[in-house]
């Protein structure tokens, strides 16, 4: 095995910092406003949720597998809670009410996790396979559950999720980092955190270990799921509207190219948690900083197209 | 006359470990060439220099006169190269005629494919081996010594000028190998030549001209096989006086003083969906039990049956003090049952993982309360392990694939001496180790033995079995045939026991 | 058994297992033609069909990819990047309004080879990335928004005339695209080759056989035919279209699951995912005409649910089977 070039090696291991530091330096030379609290307040805003969704896609991917269905569960745990608190039971009981509209989203998420969990691990069906039946039919079923409709509510209590402050800075902004420091230990000091490695880095070898295969396969599907249910009520909390067409959508790239530029492996066996929200934020960056100076959408695209590139080609260098 | 091929001087290290050191091989034209070393030394990593697989760090190649160097397996074969590579490495999902023809397929008129021809020429070719298939089946669905049968097929019919053949006859019985031996006469009536790697070193007498002797990533000796005898290669391979190989053995797994103790385990009449048909088998502590038999015939099979890796489909499987026998990894972990796989690579490490992560992977549930992971106590057991073994490793929070292989064997070793087994479950131990590991690996395994665990121990390595072994139970095709127990084993009755040439359907 | 004779059996399954989508397809036919009364009409066909040619097309390419143990997700993004290419270029009629869609699609074909093969990139993420430069290129193109073509110039009559006044120019197309693909994978060394590859890349290589060449290949061929999809979907639809295609590259999966090729590569048959790409089709069609019969009512939003059961139901059988033929291999 080769030695990976001294330059290369030090590129990976720094690169996603230097380019954050290299984005937010650009911003600020170039973006009127930028340092502003206004600018953070928004970026933060809208960087949580691809966050979330990616620390439950970086565990997911760390398992060498894959999740296409976070959008569309995001759409349907969107479109369940409005549904409960505006719902007779709902208005009858304020404070029951707003739990069940979250602790029921989050169930149903959870749900569409174990399914995903048992085509993968049972019936031995390929994770970009098993996820894709609820990619195609999940937004479906969110949308016969509205008929179709924006929900539009007034639900201040609910709306915290998106838009309540702590500290000045956003909720959810918190709530990423907490659930990130949450993954974090749950990887590197947890027994489940050493099965989950040992699983992506060589099934096999986990498996003659004593590594509960299965059950790490369905756990972790179902944190994904369940993160991305957190996100859709965060996206439906911010709109104080829930849209089952578009809650979420795109989001599965969002989520795997933030894991993916934040250090995780395709073929499994790191979760870098940390990496994942530095992958989000660099994501959100470029995306902030095209649109902040008059540069379409569409070049975002493109641009972040070949940082996800970059991003694994390097890391690909440091596999060989 | 100038010899066909020439390889002096070469070199080649990954990673930090060095695999070649000034390695030298010539073979003559129309000549059979054994190449024999103990596991580690080098064969393999020569034959993929000079085949292309992997690029040489110093040294020169001639071949046919012309200085070689091939960037591809595609450039070896143009250049007059073609090899059957130890790990079958055809297709098994491609049909046998698509394996044997793949990328010299006959063509019909337009320049298509023609597939009756091809289909045709490929019974021709198997037909003198031998062998009467069909050969538009897919190639995984037939036994391992058929698919090693055409993968030799294969070479063979890519008319090169020299042939390397890696273990050729690892899962061949005896007719079989009679008819390989035949067709290797042919080629070197053609004036083709053979470079032979085998265990079985009788063979090398029965076939070849001049046999090379690698040990420790260097050629130490090289003879013409008329000037030689056994013992004496054994010894250059070992290095070690032939007296001294004739009185303490090859291996240090022999001279077990220990009392065999109570029964660990009693397999009768187990069964496996994975092809095991019918095993009898029984260890107890303190003894070491061998599994012997061809490349294909269910040992490893066997092992994964008693440690519960694949559920039984019927026989009974009894463990002293279990109620039940392991439904799983997990279990029989619990109960003190410990496996050491054969192929690290793909089954053993994780190669992400460190030193430290690798060894207690599977003690975790002992080390693990509420969840969380002991820390100290892991680094404490890790450090232990480091000396008692003497595993060369930097720091236990090295990644393991950069330690060598004798190395991750040890860490893969302490897996499973760390759960404090009643019964160790080795499949080849001493694979890919280069020879002091082996040794170490093979003491320590003894001092176990000695303080009362019981092994299972497969190992292709024959002189382990007949030094180590206190029986040996000999399977074929999923079924355990014969068992035999020390003193009493002899290298030569154990091989006769193995390649007995019984006919087994598929 | 005589190898000579003319294999039936292999011709429709090819190398997968596929018996069951065909008899799923000849199934969902006979109880279209049965049930409808339009169903079986000249009309019906020809629009269903020409609709689909687009779909066709790229899951061919696509089965070529996963045949290789690869993907392309991007064949949507390339599908409606070509169709504006091909909007631009109407004026300059057909002849090089074709050409110049399909190379559009084979160029960025080859942007994925470059970063799968020489980048080493895996193809999920590598074509993801096509899937996203390219959408953002057809955005930047077309100046986001749908292009009309040109509607004076032949342009037209790929996607709305038809061939000797009977059948549909994309059909035909099609056919043809369907039958070089065919030959392609069963009776040539390069197809033989992705196969290969599929089964095992490391015993190819050390096989001796061309790896990189021949997985080159596959993407510029599905680029290539996402390329003509675009083509078809300008020409068709009377403008180009750059935010279309989305979703394009699962029906494919699908179409190419479906018709029991191995997503991991090694086994696959054209001639199976053209029947899966017919079946998914089929569903919608037949959806559809219970729609106009009023017996239900179906949002099309019950629609993707239902695709999706379908597929979850044609997944446990593919399973089934799959495990069945492990089985039935030989020890280590």
């Amino acid at each position: 095995m080769m030695q990976a070039q001294p330059l290369r090696a030090w590129l990976v291991r720094y690169g996603m910092l230097i380019a954050l530091a290299a984005l937010l330096l650009v911003n600020v030379l170039v973006t009127p406003n930028f340092l502003q609290m206004q600018t953070l307040f928004v970026n933060i805003s809208q960087v949580a949720t691809i966050a979330i969704v990616a620390i439950g896609m970086t565990l997911v991917i760390a398992t060498g597998g894959i999740d296409l269905s976070v959008g569309a569960v995001m759409a349907l745990a969107g479109a369940i809670a409005p549904l409960v608190f505006t719902s007779a039971f709902g208005i009858a009981n304020p404070t029951l009410g707003l739990l069940a509209a979250i602790v029921l989203p989050l169930l149903v998420a959870m749900a569409c996790g174990l399914f995903n969990g048992l085509m993968i691990s049972v019936l031995r069906v390929q994770p970009i396979i098993a996820t894709l039946i609820l990619f195609i039919s999940g937004r479906g079923i969110a949308q016969v559950l509205t008929n179709g409709n924006l929900q539009t509510f007034s639900n201040p209590a609910f709306s915290y999720l998106g838009t309540g402050r702590v500290l000045g800075l956003p909720f959810q902004g918190w709530l990423a980092l907490a659930l990130a420091l949450l993954a974090f230990w749950l990887v590197t000091r947890t027994i489940h955190g050493r099965h989950l490695l040992a699983l992506g880095g060589n099934e096999r070898a986990a498996e003659l270990s004593g590594v509960p295969v299965r059950r790490v396969k369905i756990g972790v599907y179902m944190i994904c799921a369940f993160l991305a249910g957190i996100a859709g009520l965060i996206v439906v909390a911010i709109n104080s509207a829930s849209d089952a067409a578009r809650n979420g959508n795109l989001m599965e790239l969002d989520a795997i190219a933030a894991a993916v530029v934040g250090g995780a492996l395709l073929q499994g066996g790191r979760a870098p948690v940390f990496g994942a929200l530095i992958g989000a934020v660099i994501i959100q960056l470029v995306k902030y900083t095209l649109l902040a100076n008059g540069i379409e959408d569409e070049v975002a695209l493109i641009a972040k197209a070949a940082i996800i590139v970059a991003a694994v080609a390097l890391q690909q260098g440091r596999r060989e | 006359m100038a010899p066909l091929l020439s390889m002096q001087g070469i070199d080649k290290a990954f990673a930090g470990s060095v695999a070649l050191d000034k390695a030298a091989l010539i073979v003559g034209a129309g000549e059979v060439h054994g190449l024999i070393g103990q596991n580690g030394a080098g064969k393999s990593t020569l034959i993929k220099i000079l085949t292309g697989v992997y690029e040489r760090d110093a040294g020169e190649v001639t071949f046919e006169g012309q200085s070689l160097r091939v960037a591809s397996p595609r450039e070896a074969q143009a250049r007059g190269l073609s090899t059957i590579y130890q790990e079958l490495t055809l297709v098994p999902l491609r049909s046998v005629t698509e394996n044997v023809t793949m990328g010299y397929e006959p063509r019909s008129r337009f320049g298509l494919i023609d597939w009756p021809k091809a289909h045709r020429r490929t019974r021709e070719i198997l037909t003198g081996f031998g062998i009467d298939i069909d050969v538009r089946t897919p190639l995984g669905e037939h036994s391992t010594a058929i698919q090693q049968l055409v993968a030799i097929a294969r070479a063979v019919s890519l008319e090169a000028r020299l042939v390397i053949m890696d273990e050729p006859t690892s899962s061949l019985d005896e007719r079989e190998v009679s008819v390989l031996f035949s067709v290797v006469e042919r080629l070197r009536a053609n004036g083709t030549s053979v470079l032979y790697v085998s265990h079985f070193l009788d063979e090398l007498f029965r076939i070849c001209d001049r046999v090379t002797v690698m040990r420790d990533g260097g050629d130490v000796a090289d003879h013409a096989i008329v000037d030689t005898r056994k013992s004496a290669l054994i010894a250059d391979m070992l290095g070690r006086d032939i007296d001294e190989v004739e009185s303490t053995g090859m291996t240090e797994l022999g001279g077990g003083t220990a009392s065999v103790g109570e029964l660990v385990f009693e397999a009768k009449g187990v069964a496996t969906n994975r092809r095991l048909r019918h095993l009898d088998i029984a260890v107890r502590r303190g003894e070491i039990v061998g599994l012997g038999g061809l490349l294909g015939s269910g040992r490893t099979e066997a092992a994964r049956a008693v440690f519960g890796a694949d559920e039984l489909s019927s026989g009974s499987l009894h463990f002293m003090d279990q109620a039940a026998p392991p439904k799983t990894p997990a279990d029989a972990i619990a109960a003190g049952i410990g496996f050491l796989t054969e192929d690290r690579k793909a089954e053993g490490i994780v190669p992400d993982m460190s030193v430290r992560e690798n060894l207690t992977l599977a003690l975790l549930p002992a080390l693990t309360r509420n969840g969380r992971i002991r820390r100290r106590e892991e680094r404490e057991l890790v450090d232990r392990f480091i000396r008692s073994l003497g595993i060369k490793a930097s720091h236990r929070d090295q990644p393991i694939r950069e330690l060598s292989g004798g190395n991750q064997q040890k860490v893969l070793l302490a897996r499973w001496l760390a759960i404090h087994p009643k019964l160790l479950i080795l499949d080849e131990p001493t694979r890919g180790v280069d020879v002091g590991a082996k040794f170490e690996i093979q003491s320590i395994i003894r001092e176990h033995v000695e303080s009362g665990v019981g092994v299972l121990l497969i190992s292709s390595e024959f002189e382990e079995l007949v030094e180590g072994a206190d029986h040996i139970v000999v399977m074929q095709d999923g079924v355990s045939v014969s068992r035999m127990s020390n003193p009493g084993i002899t290298e030569e009755r154990l091989v006769s026991a193995i390649a007995h040439s019984v006919q087994v359907s598929e | 058994m005589d190898e000579r004779s003319f294999d039936l059996r292999a011709l429709l399954h090819g190398n997968g297992q596929s018996i069951g989508v065909w008899l799923a397809l000849v199934g969902l036919i006979l109880f279209g033609v049965l049930r409808y009364e339009n169903f079986g009409g000249a009309y019906n066909i020809a629009s269903f069909l020409n609709y689909n040619a687009m779909f066709i097309l790229i899951a061919v390419g696509m089965c070529l990819v996963i045949i290789t143990g690869g993907i392309d997700l991007s064949v949507g993004s390339v599908a409606a990047f070509s169709s504006v290419c091909a909007a631009y270029l109407s004026p300059y009629g057909l002849q090089v309004a074709l050409p110049g869609g399909v190379l559009a699609g084979m160029a960025l074909g080859a942007v994925n080879a470059f970063i799968i093969i020489v980048l080493r990139v895996p193809p999920f993420i590598a074509t993801l990335a096509t899937l996203l430069g390219a959408k953002g290129g057809s955005l930047v193109l077309s100046g986001a928004e749908t292009i009309a073509v040109d509607w004076s110039s032949n342009f037209t009559r790929l996607g709305m005339g038809k061939a000797f006044d009977l059948v549909p120019w994309s059909i035909l197309i099609v056919l043809v695209v369907v039958v070089i693909a065919w030959v392609v994978l069963e009776r040539t060394s390069l197809g033989r080759t992705l196969l290969a590859i599929g089964g095992g890349e490391e015993a190819s290589r050390l096989m001796g056989l061309k790896v990189g060449r021949a997985k080159a290949f596959a993407y510029l061929f599905s680029g290539g035919c996402a390329g003509l999809a675009g083509v078809f979907l300008a020409s068709g639809f009377g403008a180009g279209q750059p935010l279309e295609g989305v979703g394009w590259e699962l029906s494919a999966i699908a179409s190419v699951v479906v018709g029991g090729t191995l997503l991991t590569g090694g086994l696959g048959s054209i001639t199976a995912t053209v029947a899966g790409a017919l079946l998914l089709g089929l569903v919608f069609n037949i959806l559809n005409f219970e729609n106009g019969r009023g017996t239900i009512s179906l949002s099309a939003y019950w629609q993707q649910v239902i695709r999706g059961g379908f597929l979850f139901f044609v997944i446990l059988l593919q399973m089934r089977v799959a495990r069945r033929r492990m089985d039935r291999e030989a020890p280590t």
